[in-house]
């Protein structure tokens, strides 16, 4: 029990917080990075391999195109319905090889961008679909290779979508970080579980409520103002921008 | 400048096959504007989509200026493309970019440096007349404008062929009129030959030298104007100028004149009426301009049997006209042949 009345409460307080919010955005951040590098070519992979899609035949082969379709679709499925809290942990051994350990914030990253990099493909799978095949066709008669066409055409034209799909992605990374924190992966969760829940300090547990609410908000308000942006329904003000980055 | 022969395309296969090009030629001329009319579904996209090889057909070949596009590797082709501008019935503009951005993406995939893409695609924008538009985007466009920045973009990377499939289709009579008014400019500065697909007789009438009239993926006439007009019994030719059904006195000869060129403003039907007092009287008539020329066709009727209206007809055949017998006319039409 931790009493709030102790000498040092509040600035131990505030110390705790601000390394957990570090840490939280740090995971996060780096998770986010390796999602949308990932998860954003195996979207348009995803797509791109259907039948009469722009990757339906890679090296002018369709039984390839095929084979690569079923194996990413099977992936992406089995990603997306494992658990995370089973994923976590049977990602241990990987999580090892990888970062040489499986406690810390570093280490949570791994379990973080596996659970979401099958999300977020799914995403840009729906973005990239809404773009119409009329646009695909203009750049074609232009003499685009299929890259430019994914380039210039694809990302560009579904930004928005693409924006408000990753914020959805990193609010679930967001969540899912918490809950790393409960095997000492750190961050807010952590905090949450180590003071709010080990010793019972309701303040700590409000603390973190309210700090996880507001990077959530921000993001939201963020990512909103930025798909408005790219929407190019109202009067806007830059057009190019290659992929996205995180936010 | 383009040559398309004995293209077929199949689309699906088994029963749920659809032959939507059935062993189609084409030959367009250098310079012209070629019109391919047809109705809903009788192959026309897919007849222009073969051209540049958007649709790749399963037999056949298409040449475009001298290039043997069918043959060509996927690379090869890719620059060939380059060549070959291409005009959407729904404008298929970028949302994300301005006006000039459009014009601009055929530059950037062509590898054109920033300084010369900016001003290639302002000298274009202004050439199409939306100049004050460059930095505005599809949303803030109306339709004609839109299909402009099409045309420009089309027009950026200097081809030799405007291919347009139903450009006008989503545009009111007077946007329309205005944007073929443009298509006509740039083939008459640019030299620029233009195949163009549309399901509007209006269309061909006001820009094509030449057109074709697809049915079933089959064409089933190809030529310049001029000549399908004075060739007897054209289907184009009677869609281009369609005459009134009013119905003739039984045992009168009902005859369908043909006139082009200088013909037209000769006052034919007064001669005939006073050199052999003649009681003519006009069932209907058509005159257009077709590409600067009178063209028309007038429908009379005769008293009396072909037979009895052999001297007239034949004296109007004499001066050049095309004189076709409707209805059964073939005793004096063999007479004359
Ligand atoms: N990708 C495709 N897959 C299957 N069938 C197709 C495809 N494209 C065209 N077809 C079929 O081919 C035929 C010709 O189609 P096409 O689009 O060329 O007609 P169209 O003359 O352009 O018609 P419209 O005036 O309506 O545009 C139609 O029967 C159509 O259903
Ligand atoms: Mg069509």
């Amino acid at each position: 029990m931790i009493d709030p009345t102790a000498p040092g409460f509040w600035p131990g307080l505030f110390q705790v917080l601000l390394v957990g919010t570090g840490e939280t955005l740090y995971m996060v951040g780096v998770a986010v990075l390796v999602t949308v590098l990932v998860g954003l070519p195996l979207g348009i992979l995803l797509v791109g391999t259907e039948r009469g899609g722009l990757f339906e035949a890679p090296f002018g082969s369709r039984p390839l195109g095929r084979v690569v379709n079923r194996v990413l679709e099977f992936v992406v499925n089995l990603g997306r319905s494992v658990p995370f809290i089973i994923l976590m942990v049977a990602l241990i051994p990987f999580t090892r090889l990888v970062i040489g350990t499986f406690i810390g914030s570093t280490a949570a990253i791994v379990p973080l961008a596996v659970v979401a990099i099958p999300f977020f493909a799914r995403m840009v799978e729906i973005a990239i679909k809404e773009v119409d095949s009329g646009l695909v066709e203009a750049a074609e008669s232009l003499g685009a290779t299929r890259w430019q066409i994914v380039a210039k055409v694809l990302v560009p034209e579904s930004l928005s979508p693409l924006i408000l799909g990753l914020s959805t992605t990193v609010t679930s990374i967001i969540n899912f970080s918490a809950m790393v924190g409960t095997v000492a992966g750190g961050g807010l969760g952590q905090v949450a579980i180590q003071y709010g829940y080990q010793r019972y300090s309701t303040i700590h547990m409000v603390a973190v409520i309210i700090l996880i609410f507001i990077i959530v908000m921000m993001l939201q308000g963020l990512a909103t103002w930025l798909a408005r942006r790219f929407s190019h329904r109202a009067r806007p003000a830059r057009s190019r921008a290659a992929v996205p980055t995180a936010i | 400048m383009i040559s398309v022969k004995h293209v077929f395309k199949t689309f699906g296969s088994g029963a749920a096959a659809t032959t939507a090009l059935d062993d189609v030629s084409l030959e367009v001329a250098r310079g012209e504007i070629f019109g391919v009319i047809g109705q809903s579904g009788a192959g026309k996209s897919t007849l222009i989509r073969a051209i540049n090889l958007l649709e790749r057909p399963n037999s056949g070949t298409v040449t475009v200026d001298g290039e043997e596009l069918t043959r060509l590797s996927p690379d090869q082709l890719r620059l060939a493309r380059r060549k070959i501008g291409m005009v959407f019935q729904h404008f298929n503009l970028l949302a994300g970019r301005t006006a000039q951005g459009n014009v601009e993406l055929g530059l950037e995939i062509a590898g054109v440096g920033g300084a010369e893409r900016r001003r290639r695609s302002l000298e274009i924008l202004d050439l199409v007349g939306l100049a004050d538009k460059a930095g505005a985007y599809p949303a803030e466009l109306s339709g004609g404008q839109k299909q402009r920045v099409g045309i420009a973009r089309a027009l950026a990377g200097n081809p030799r062929i405007l291919l347009s499939d139903e450009a006008t289709s989503a545009l009111d009579p007077e946007t329309t009129r205005s944007i073929l008014d443009l298509v006509k400019t740039i083939n008459v500065q640019l030299g620029l030959t233009v195949l163009l697909i549309t399901h509007e007789m209006d269309v061909v009438k006001r820009v094509c030298d030449s057109a074709a009239m697809l049915e079933n993926g089959r064409i089933l006439e190809q030529g310049s104007i001029v000549s399908l007009i004075s060739t007897p019994g054209s289907r184009l030719a009677h869609e281009l100028f369609p005459l009134g059904e009013i119905a003739p006195h039984p045992g009168n000869t009902v005859i369908e004149i043909t006139f082009s060129g200088g013909s037209a403003d000769r006052p034919v039907i007064a001669q005939l009426a006073r050199s052999y007092g003649l009681d003519v009287s006009i069932l209907g008539a058509a005159v257009e301009t077709i590409g600067g020329n009178q063209a028309g066709r007038t429908r009379l009727e005769l008293p009396g049997t072909p037979l009895f209206n052999a001297a007239p007809i034949n004296d109007l055949r004499g001066q050049g006209l095309l004189v076709e017998i409707v209805g059964d006319g073939a005793v004096v039409q063999g007479a004359h042949a």
